[in-house]
């Protein structure tokens, strides 16, 4: 049992688990951090960004954690966790020649979709007249200047894919339902409610007798998503662990608070709010806290937009998932009401939404105002338009919500900047307090985790807290490693025709324990075994040379059981006596006892773990003797 | 013999109140808790005093499981848990959680408010008997306790319509409660996959039926409808508030759009508003087409149904109007039929079974007078049935062809029919009886009190230790000889309720037990004119033409080997021609060393 580690992020995993010689993609998260070395995309030509020094902006390019480990076009099954974690699964399915199944609850999958959709359209709604990968080559990344040059990997950077491509990778997904035992060979497969957004996942990958638990992004917070399924997760042989929070010093709902202060001060001083988020995820969460706070603070009368292709798409998908939704939000649909307050903010005109900056939204929109909009890495997207025309006044302040990208490189190429920026990141995942309770509750045999998880941040390395401390230790996988999974397999489950059950015959051994010999055919299909009972065998034709018969050799038949227990001097005598041989002559040894059978001629050696019979000539008698003494032997 | 049990307590040869009884595995099972319409006595619930004849059911039943939220399978529901007393879990689907206890309320409200009875359950009943729901979702395997597992599967009919495969260990029972085969306006096709249960209960009420394409249906219906509303007759159409009355709706209303058509259509009481919103809330339990299209239009969102109000029954001029309930036993469907029943440009359509003693039963059979009898209602005495009446049958059920394909694709050991009328249960289960499926299949068909009993033959599952199994599995070969199967050989060891199976020396092992060897040695004398090791010779050479599959030794030091047999022959000085040939084999060679003694008594061939 190995597992391939094809991604060292630790939130955007990419592992491949070989069990039972099955093979499983844990997620394939994208990491678009390499789009910090790429200028903006703006939707309107910029003077000031093309007059930028340095070079120019070259395709939307994406980096692929993966490397040619193995071979992907031998993956069986993928599992998705999240939506964030299923970026890349068009890189996997549609170019590696992959023929399995993906495996995804169908918020992930609808959600998932409307993220890439999200993204094809900023790449494609701002076409490049030429597409620039020569600079790749080594030889040539090593004379640019500034940051590229250092940038490593460049050569698995990949374009972004087609809506085409985006289509046919997730036709490929199979539905599964939270709990649902998803059997794909000799292994089944179960998704549990991780807590962290809609539909999203840990997994639990097992055979009757072994248990690997994928938790990854699982969140202990009562937010809008169902709550973590811990319980299923005890009894794990192997936990791999990825996922943790990002910002394991910054409480979610402490920044929450001074994300509503800060947006409250500047609605106030006449300012706009620009949040750059995700498209689904933490924004229902902002949108509800909002909605609560607006009111409170005076402020009911400010207009919130919501800017994405997918805004639409994502606010009424939200309202349908209510099986996946914390309970509060489900007891709702029993009225029957929306689960999310964001549709009375919609019915109310308070929120607003649009595919993008283009058409309604000009006319529409009002200042100040909030607006929510991607990509948070704001290098494309609407966002990028609105640093453009708010970026210059001290009014107005951005406030960073996404954990994913480093604000000040996300920041630097609209430097110098006039507004104000306010880092409020929320990430609910596990933090490593949380971790480290949950572990001592479910008690895995064996953790798995990215190697940052094994010592602390680099920027704070007295911070001992933010790591994991497990004994055993945890194995630590880094980009590219191969781990042996530490499992001791010594069973396997097998059934027996019920035929096959009626006729055996146990004996008690000992108190409680009772043993039958078994002799069967085996059949061995598809990583089934079944036990038959042993056919009868032919009966012999009548043949005419009887006499040959006999000269026959017996069949290898079924082997013997093994003996154990031993023979009685006393009871042996008596049953002896019973079956009419009298006259023994007992003679006393240093292991036993020789018996003597007087009239037959026949020696009997009865020691504590072995009897023999030395008998000539007389073989129904040696049979007889066998017999007596095996009534007192037990047969295993 | 472990075997499965099942009794209809309702539904069983007949359609209403269905309530099943399974017996699997130790474990007791109520599939269903409805009630009635044809009856108002006794007989409207189930007959719960088969399970107990005092007390609580509780200490009966393991869990109480409802496919969907029409009244004739959970109206017993606040009854049975509140008045005779369960506090098990109640297992259902999340919309039929949300609408059940809606309808409940209404029928609650029908029966006490309207018709005056009392000893009924009441809306704090039907509220506590909703809190021992445990709602499920589709396909999710829930663990009612370490041995019964339940798992839910589309069954379309009307939304959160489920079946249930229920589990214990190898034995499995699969009920269908309602459902369809074929995708209508508004629903998906019932599945699932191939389970192999040991018995399928299935409902039948269409056992005998084929329906014609759905298009032509359609197509009737809307003509009809127009027909009526041009020569400005009224059209009532009898529906329950959830289910058929969206799929109509659906269907009015595209149509009133496309041919633009200006005659009201209204849809009775409050429930409808709200109906609709658990349809855009549950939007994922319909079918593919409205999921795919519902951001940009929500198929639930109706621009030319309105409201109905009471006094619109007496306005003038066309309309078409659905009121609930569907079978006109009762309620504004009821009160409207009345009004309108005595003119024929007037216009009754029945999209679904009417349960027998039902007024909708009765005027589907023909019957023009009506006698009319009830507190609440204005008109007592005879009611002329004027109007039109034309019988849709719009109710998702699945047909004779349905049944068959369910078959196919569950592959059961047994099929058991309910819900239907008994004749037309025995035609089809003639029918199924002779269809070649891939297993033989037995059908029954349980009258309501009725225990049907299916031996079942489970297989038992065991751990066998890995070293076995690989050697066994090493040995077979990759092309195992089906003429001459490979015996293995094992030791079932049976401990505090495992099985493990595992090599017989492992087990004395284990077990801390000692082999005991058991020896047999046998001297044949023998004349042989040779030296000792001449003779030796001789007979390994005669062993090796005997004996061909064996692996047969001649050892330098004066042995020969026959598997773990050993063969020395010895001599006295003073008769070198007289042979003593000794043989030993122990215990495990019994059957060859028995041979070879008396093969070389025989002597050896010269």
């Amino acid at each position: 049992m190995k597992l391939y580690c094809l991604s060292g992020h630790p939130t955007l995993p990419c592992n491949v688990l070989k069990f039972k010689s099955t093979t499983i993609m844990l997620d394939c998260g994208l990491d678009t951090t390499a789009a910090l070395y790429f200028l903006p995309l703006p939707l309107v030509h910029s003077p000031r960004l093309s007059k930028l020094p340095g070079w120019v902006s070259k395709d939307g390019a994406v980096n692929l954690e993966k490397k040619e480990l193995l071979d992907l076009s031998t993956i069986d099954v993928i599992l998705i966790s999240n939506y964030h974690c299923m970026m890349a699964l068009p890189y996997i399915t549609e170019h590696t020649g992959f023929t399995g199944t993906v495996y995804a609850t169908e918020p992930t999958l609808q959600i998932g979709r409307l993220l890439m959709e999200e993204l094809v359209t900023f790449m494609e709604r701002v076409p490049k007249a030429q597409a620039a990968t020569c600079w790749k080559n080594k030889e040539i990344q090593r004379l640019l200047p500034g940051p590229l040059k250092d940038a490593v990997d460049v050569w698995s950077w990949r374009k972004c894919y087609s809506v085409q491509e985006v289509n046919s990778a997730l036709s490929k997904v199979q539905l599964v339902g939270y709990s649902q035992k998803e059997l794909f060979g000799a292994v089944q497969v179960t998704p549990l409610s991780s807590g962290y957004s809609l539909g999203s996942s840990n997994w639990i990958i097992q055979s009757h007798y072994e248990k690997v638990s994928y938790v990854s992004g699982s969140s202990l917070l009562t937010t809008h998503p169902q709550p973590m399924e811990q319980s299923s997760l005890k009894n794990s042989d192997v936990l791999i662990l990825t996922g943790l929070t990002q910002i394991p010093t910054a409480n979610p709902d402490g920044m929450l608070g001074e994300f509503c202060s800060n947006l409250a001060m500047t609605i106030r001083a006449g300012g706009n709010v620009l949040v750059p988020c995700y498209s689904s995820g933490v924004i229902y969460d902002l949108l509800e806290c909002l909605y609560q706070f607006m009111d409170s603070a005076n402020l009911g009368s400010t207009p919130f937009y919501f800017i994405s292709p997918v805004a639409n798409s994502s606010l009424e998908f939200s309202q349908i998932f209510a099986e996946w939704l914390c309970q509060n939000k489900q007891s709702k649909v029993y009225l029957p009401e929306p689960p999310f307050p964001h549709a009375e903010l919609i019915q109310t005109n308070k929120l607003k939404h649009y595919p993008s900056i283009h058409g309604d939204f000009s006319s529409e929109f009002r200042q100040p105002c909030v607006v929510f909009t991607g990509h948070p890495s704001l290098r494309f997207g609407d966002v990028v338009h609105f640093m453009e025309l708010w970026g210059k006044s001290s009014l107005n302040t951005i406030i960073f919500t996404e954990p994913d990208f480093s604000y000040l490189d996300a920041l630097a190429p609209y430097q110098p900047l006039a507004m104000k920026c306010v880092y409020c990141p929320i990430d609910t995942r596990l933090n490593f307090h949380q971790v480290s309770k949950l572990l001592k509750d479910i008690q895995p045999l064996h953790v798995v985790c990215p190697e940052p998880y094994t010592q602390p941040p680099p920027a704070q390395p007295h911070r001992s807290d933010l790591m994991l401390e497990l004994q055993p230790p945890p194995m630590a996988y880094r980009r590219c490693s191969v781990l042996g999974l530490p499992f001791r397999r010594r069973y396997e489950r097998i059934h027996l025709l019920p035929e096959l059950a009626r006729s055996l015959v146990p004996s008690e051994i000992k108190a409680g324990v009772s043993v039958a010999t078994v002799s069967a055919v085996l059949q061995s299909k598809d990583n089934k075994h079944v036990l038959q009972p042993v056919p009868k065998p032919a009966p012999v034709p009548p043949s005419k040379k009887r006499k040959r018969v006999t000269e026959e050799p017996p069949e290898v038949l079924n082997p013997k059981p093994l003996l154990s227990g031993a023979v009685p001097l006393e009871p042996f005598l008596a049953m002896l006596h019973k079956n009419g041989i009298t006259e023994v002559k007992v003679e006393e040894t240093a292991d036993g006892h020789i018996l003597h059978l007087q009239t037959e001629d026949v020696l009997i050696q009865l020691e504590e773990d072995a009897t023999h019979i030395i008998c000539d000539n007389n073989e129904p008698l040696r049979t007889a003797l066998r017999d007596l003494v095996l009534r007192f032997l037990q047969k295993l | 013999m472990p075997d499965i049990k099942v009794t209809p307590l309702g539904a069983g040869q007949d359609v209403g109140r269905s309530c099943i009884l399974v017996s699997i595995g130790g474990k007791n099972i109520m599939l269903d808790c409805g009630m009635h319409m044809g009856y108002n006595d006794d007989r409207r619930f189930p007959d719960f005093s088969y399970v107990t004849q005092n007390g609580r059911l509780t200490e009966f039943l393991d869990c109480v499981i409802i496919s969907h939220f029409h009244l004739d399978h959970c109206g017993a529901l606040p009854y049975m848990s509140e008045m005779v007393g369960y506090d098990g879990p109640i297992y259902m689907t999340h919309p039929t959680k949300a609408i059940c206890p809606i309808l409940l309320e209404d029928f609650r409200k029908i029966t006490v408010d309207k018709k005056g009875e009392t000893n009924f359950f009441t809306s704090q009943m039907i509220k506590d008997c909703m809190k021992k729901v445990v709602p499920l979702n589709l396909h999710q395997t829930v663990q009612v306790d370490e041995e019964l597992e339940i798992k839910a599967y589309y069954a379309g009919h009307v939304l959160g319509a489920a079946m249930f495969q229920i589990k214990v260990g190898s034995e499995s029972v699969v009920y269908t409660g309602d459902y369809n085969m074929t995708p209508d306006r508004h629903l998906g096709a019932a599945w699932i996959d191939k389970c192999r249960p040991d018995i399928l209960i299935s409902e039948s009420t269409y056992a005998t039926t084929i329906r014609d394409s759905k298009r032509c249906r359609e197509r009737d219906f809307l003509k009809k409808v127009h027909e009526t509303v041009e020569r400005g007759g009224k059209v009532l159409i009898p529906v329950f508030a959830l289910g058929r009355a969206q799929e109509l709706c659906i269907l009015l209303e595209t149509f009133w759009e496309r041919m633009n058509l200006k005659a009201p259509i209204y849809f009775s009481t409050g429930l409808t508003e709200k109906a609709n919103h658990y349809y855009k809330l549950f939007i994922t339990w319909t079918n593919q087409k409205i999921r795919k299209t519902f951001v940009q239009r929500n198929m639930f969102e109706f621009k030319h149904i309105k409201a109905f109000d009471r006094s619109y029954a007496d306005n003038p001029g066309p309309m078409v109007v659905f009121a609930t309930p569907g079978m006109l036993h009762a309620g504004q469907s009821l009160q409207i039929f009345k009004k309108w029943a005595g003119n024929e440009k007037n216009m009754l359509i029945m999209p679904g079974y009417c349960v027998q003693g039902t007024v909708g039963h009765k005027i589907l059979n023909g019957q023009k007078k009506l006698e009319m009898e009830g507190r609440a209602t204005v008109i007592t005495g005879t009611l002329d049935v004027k109007l039109q009446v034309e019988y849709m049958s719009f109710s998702a059920h699945a047909d004779a062809i349905g049944i068959m394909q369910l078959i196919r694709m569950a592959e059961p050991r047994n099929m058991l029919l309910v819900h239907g009328e008994a004749k037309k249960m025995e035609f089809l289960k003639d029918k199924i009886e002779q269809e070649v499926f891939v297993r033989c299949i037995s059908c029954y068909m349980p009258a309501n009190g009725e225990t049907t009993t299916v031996v079942t033959n489970p297989s038992v599952p065991v751990d066998i230790s890995l070293n076995l199994l690989k050697r066994e599995m090493a040995l077979g070969g990759p092309l195992p000889d089906a003429k001459r199967p490979r015996t293995m050989h094992g030791t079932l060891i049976m401990k505090d309720n495992s099985l493990r199976l595992v090599s017989p020396e492992q087990a004395l092992k284990e077990l801390g037990l000692s082999e005991h060897q058991l020896r047999f040695t046998c001297r044949v004398q023998l004349h042989d004119p040779h030296s000792d090791t001449d003779t030796l010779g001789r007979i390994y050479t005669h062993l090796k033409s005997v004996l061909k599959s064996y692996s047969i030794q001649h050892v330098p030091d004066g042995t020969v080997i026959v598997e773990s047999i050993v063969i020395k022959v010895t001599s006295s000085a003073e008769e070198p021609n007289l042979k003593v040939i000794l043989l030993s084999w122990s215990y495990q060679d019994e059957e060859l060393g028995s041979f070879l003694s008396t093969l070389l008594k025989k002597g050896l061939p010269s």
